[in-house]
């Protein structure tokens, strides 16, 4: 397949993926707007009201219900797309659970924004963080193009008759949703093929007959029954079995995309960035990693070995692929933008340095929580990390493994 | 009334049930079971229209009721309202 | 507006029971009575979707499944918002030439609990986007399936295990949400209220309110044997009794125009007939309490709020 043909737009994040979803065919968007998620509902009811796409939109009255409306729409065979941030994200917490339980396959993009209180209406990660034991695929992207792409092939991963796990695809508040970028848009045909048209898996049903996996009256089935304590642990195992088989599905609907598009981000779940003999690294999630690349190349001019691995899919967390990426790194410093009170640093840390434990190489690994409620992370202070990492390198003892980067003491 | 438990790999993904309850027979739950006097009964069909668990059902060609001991529990609504009083709750 | 639908005993009778036996309702549930009936009202097919609460969890202990129409299930406070989702769902794929029904009923059935408190938003959400839909509200008067606590739909000075009938608080001191007149308010094409003891009514307005182009609401009082106190037999007596002591009248509001139904219209056109409260209170063990001298006086405000809602009810009838 050969790479199609591509429009270049200025489009911000909000607007690149209201774009991709008004291409993907979409049967159901039921959304409740949030800062600074507020562009992809608005710009999607445009392209309704102007007749530009045969979605039916819904305005609910709030986050809980566009979720619970976006679950049942989707078990009744429909395509749905939902978008939320922060807290409204935390309102729809309970729904979580319940939407990947029942797999049905809802893509949602997240602006990620802080929780409160304070309320603060800026980038941070805690509101997708606290969401990561969900059951949900979750992808964070870097800038406006990759939340296009993601939002694409989001579809394709949820929908996958191997998964069936909804998929939400978390770009940062303000830096990405409210950027303008150019943003390369797929023609209406490529992305038509790509994306396709939902089929519906079968199931064994109550007669224990093979029916298709929706609420249909032709062959009715029962979903969201009560379980006791005999068969709940079973439906939470075949979950975590789906979400095994993701990252190879991941993988290829990403290798798929990049075929159409030109656009590879890594391999899918993890890019490294000049990490190959990069002697310190640091690791992150989102924007930051843009600016952080810059600062990579920096350093490298001068000579210093360093690189980063930028994390992309999160759940399911890509274990091998992590350890393979920081197999000869010396010292890494993992950077969070979002904090787990009281837990000694923030998930990333804690989750890198967990994969690690099993590894053959265990390298210092020191924790940089930044950026928290929209908290600028200029190059001067992802210098000042790298600086820390030289020092861990030279001295090869860490001072503190945990440190707040940007906050003013 | 109880099978032998299915692992993970057996049973259908999102908790789709695959038994109906009408293999679970909640008759052995009661413990008076309604009796009807077939004189006094004018079909006028009140029990099955009461009957919380439709345990009370009606046969078209034979034109008559005719009670599921499979699945009554009991309760005596169906005695409490029959008009003709041709129901009486006998303790089984 | 009137439906035409003619339906007799025999019909009722010979319609296959889509709500399955076998399901663990208690003995003597109202609940289960009332699902019978609505969905005997059935025109064609039919999507349901519940609640969180009692015939959500009796019917589906897994394995097991006692519906034979597809059915969803997936929080306690969200089955209009299910309810809004596949009838969006479906417009939307009809619009698509994607759906082989013409028309497909989608009926949202929740308790007391999953409507008047928790459940209310959605409900209020969903009425105000006219989604067409049927919201079915089974009240028992109480949150049941976690052990009889208090609900908005619990009557004045009822017991419950969160409102006790203390030494010194008899009981729920509260009044019952008139959660019928605030679906009115929302100005939706159907309202109405039902009893199972009155089936031909509550199967015609069940009809009515799948019928109805846009969001309907049937308020059916359906007693509990277990949080009410009283003998199993008892549970259609009782939601009988209702009616006629004008706990609970029988009324239906057709694009906001309220109308007496029958069972409670003869009360209004012979108020001799009307019953005192007492009657219906004193065969439940939720209001034994307040059969002592120290709490009589409850009674007499139960009266009172019953005889000022009647009032009000037949003004807006227009039968004062």
């Amino acid at each position: 397949m050969a790479i199609t043909k591509q429009n270049l737009r200025a489009l911000n994040g909000d607007e690149a993926v209201a774009y991709a979803v008004k291409q993907s065919d979409v049967d159901v968007v039921a959304a409740y707007p949030i800062t600074p998620q507020t562009i992809i509902v608005e710009r999607f009811s445009e392209y309704v009201h102007n007749g530009e796409v045969n979605t039916e939109f819904v305005c609910t009255e709030s986050e809980h219900s566009a979720l619970s409306m976006s679950l049942a729409a989707s078990a009744t065979g429909a395509r749905v797309f939902t978008a939320s941030a922060s807290a409204g994200l935390a309102l729809m917490h309970e729904i979580l659970y319940v939407t990947s339980g029942c797999r049905a396959p809802v893509v949602m993009a997240i602006a990620n924004r802080a929780l409160s209180a304070p309320i603060n209406i800026h980038c941070d990660h805690s509101d997708s963080m606290v969401e990561r034991d969900a059951g949900w695929i979750q992808i964070y992207v870097e800038n406006s193009q990759e939340a296009y792409d993601s939002t694409l092939q989001a579809f394709r991963i949820a929908e996958h008759s191997d998964l069936l796990l909804p998929t939400m695809v978390m770009l940062d508040a303000f830096f990405l949703s409210h950027t303008l970028e150019s943003v390369n848009i797929l023609a209406d045909e490529t992305v038509r093929k790509f994306v396709g048209t939902r089929k519906i898996p079968l199931i064994r049903g109550h007669g224990g007959k093979l029916v298709p996996f929706k609420l249909d009256p032709e062959n009715p089935i029962t979903m969201g029954p009560l379980d006791l304590h005999d068969y709940y642990f079973e439906h939470k195992r075949q979950q975590e079995e789906a979400m095994q088989r993701a990252s190879g599905i991941i993988k290829e609907i990403h290798d798929e995309y990049a075929r159409i598009s030109g656009r590879k981000y890594g391999n899918g779940l993890i890019e490294p960035y000049r990490l190959e003999d990069a002697e310190i690294a640091t690791v992150c999630l989102g924007s930051t990693a843009g600016t952080t690349k810059t600062v990579v190349d920096q350093l490298r001019s001068k000579g210093i070995k360093a690189g980063l691995l930028r994390l992309r899919t999160y759940r399911p967390y890509p274990v091998e692929d992590i350890i393979n990426a920081l197999e000869n790194v010396k010292a890494i410093a993992v950077m969070d933008r979002s904090h787990s009170f009281g837990a000694q640093g923030g998930p990333v840390f804690h989750e890198i340095r967990h994969v690690l434990y099993d590894a053959s190489i265990h390298p210092p690994v020191v924790n940089y929580i930044y950026g928290l409620g929209g908290r600028d992370m200029p190059q001067s202070l992802i210098h000042e990390i790298y600086k820390d990492l030289q020092k861990i390198l030279e001295t090869k003892r860490v001072e503190k493994p945990v440190q707040f980067i940007g906050v003013r003491e | 009334m109880t099978t032998e438990k299915k692992g993970w790999k057996e049973i259908p993904i999102a908790g789709v049930c695959w038994r109906p309850t009408t293999d679970y027979l909640t008759g052995d739950w009661r413990t008076f079971k309604p009796v009807r006097d077939k004189e006094k009964c004018n079909r006028c069909l009140m029990c099955h229209v009461f009957c919380p668990d439709g345990a009370i059902t009606w046969n078209s060609e034979t034109e008559d009721i005719g009670f599921n001991y499979d699945y009554c529990k009991g309760c005596g609504i169906c005695k409490n309202e029959c008009p003709q009083e041709a129901i009486e709750m006998v303790l089984e | 507006m009137a439906s035409k639908w003619k339906f007799t005993i025999k019909d009722f009778a010979k319609k296959p029971e889509t709500f399955m036996s076998g399901h663990r309702a208690c003995a003597g549930c109202g609940p289960a009575i009332a699902y019978r009936q609505v969905l005997k009202a059935a025109r064609g097919p039919i999507i349901a979707t519940n609640a969180t609460g009692c015939m959500e969890v009796v019917s589906t202990i897994y394995p097991y499944t006692a519906w034979g129409i597809p059915w969803i299930h997936t929080a306690f406070e969200n089955v209009a918002a299910n309810a809004s989702g596949i009838e969006t769902a479906l417009k939307a794929l009809k619009k698509k030439g994607q759906l082989k029904y013409d028309h497909v009923d989608v009926i949202a059935f929740a308790g007391d609990g999953g409507t008047y408190d928790i459940g209310i938003q959605a409900l209020s959400g969903a009425a105000e986007r006219g989604h067409d839909f049927l919201y079915v509200l089974y009240d028992n008067e109480a949150y049941m399936n976690t052990g009889i606590q208090r609900s908005g739909g619990t009557p004045h000075g009822a017991w419950t295990t969160t409102s006790p009938a203390g030494r010194v608080i008899p009981g729920k001191v509260e009044y019952k949400k008139p959660i019928a007149d605030i679906m009115v308010a929302h100005d939706i094409p159907y309202v109405a209220t039902a009893s199972i003891a009155y089936w031909l009514d509550l199967v015609r307005k069940a009809r009515r309110g799948l019928e109805a182009e846009g969001p309907a609401f049937l308020h059916a009082l359906a007693p509990c044997p277990r949080g009410w106190r009283y003998d199993t037999s008892k549970t259609v007596e009782i939601a009988r009794s209702a009616v006629e002591t004008c706990v609970f009248p029988l009324w239906e509001a057709v694009d906001g125009e309220y109308a007496l139904s029958a069972p409670s219209k003869v009360i209004a056109l012979k108020p001799e007939r009307k019953k005192p409260v007492k009657e219906y209170l004193k065969v439940q063990g939720r209001f034994r309490h307040l059969f002592t001298p120290e709490f009589e006086h409850v009674i007499d405000e139960i009266q009172q709020i019953i005889d000022k809602r009647w009032k009000r009810l037949l003004k807006r009838c227009g039968m004062t």
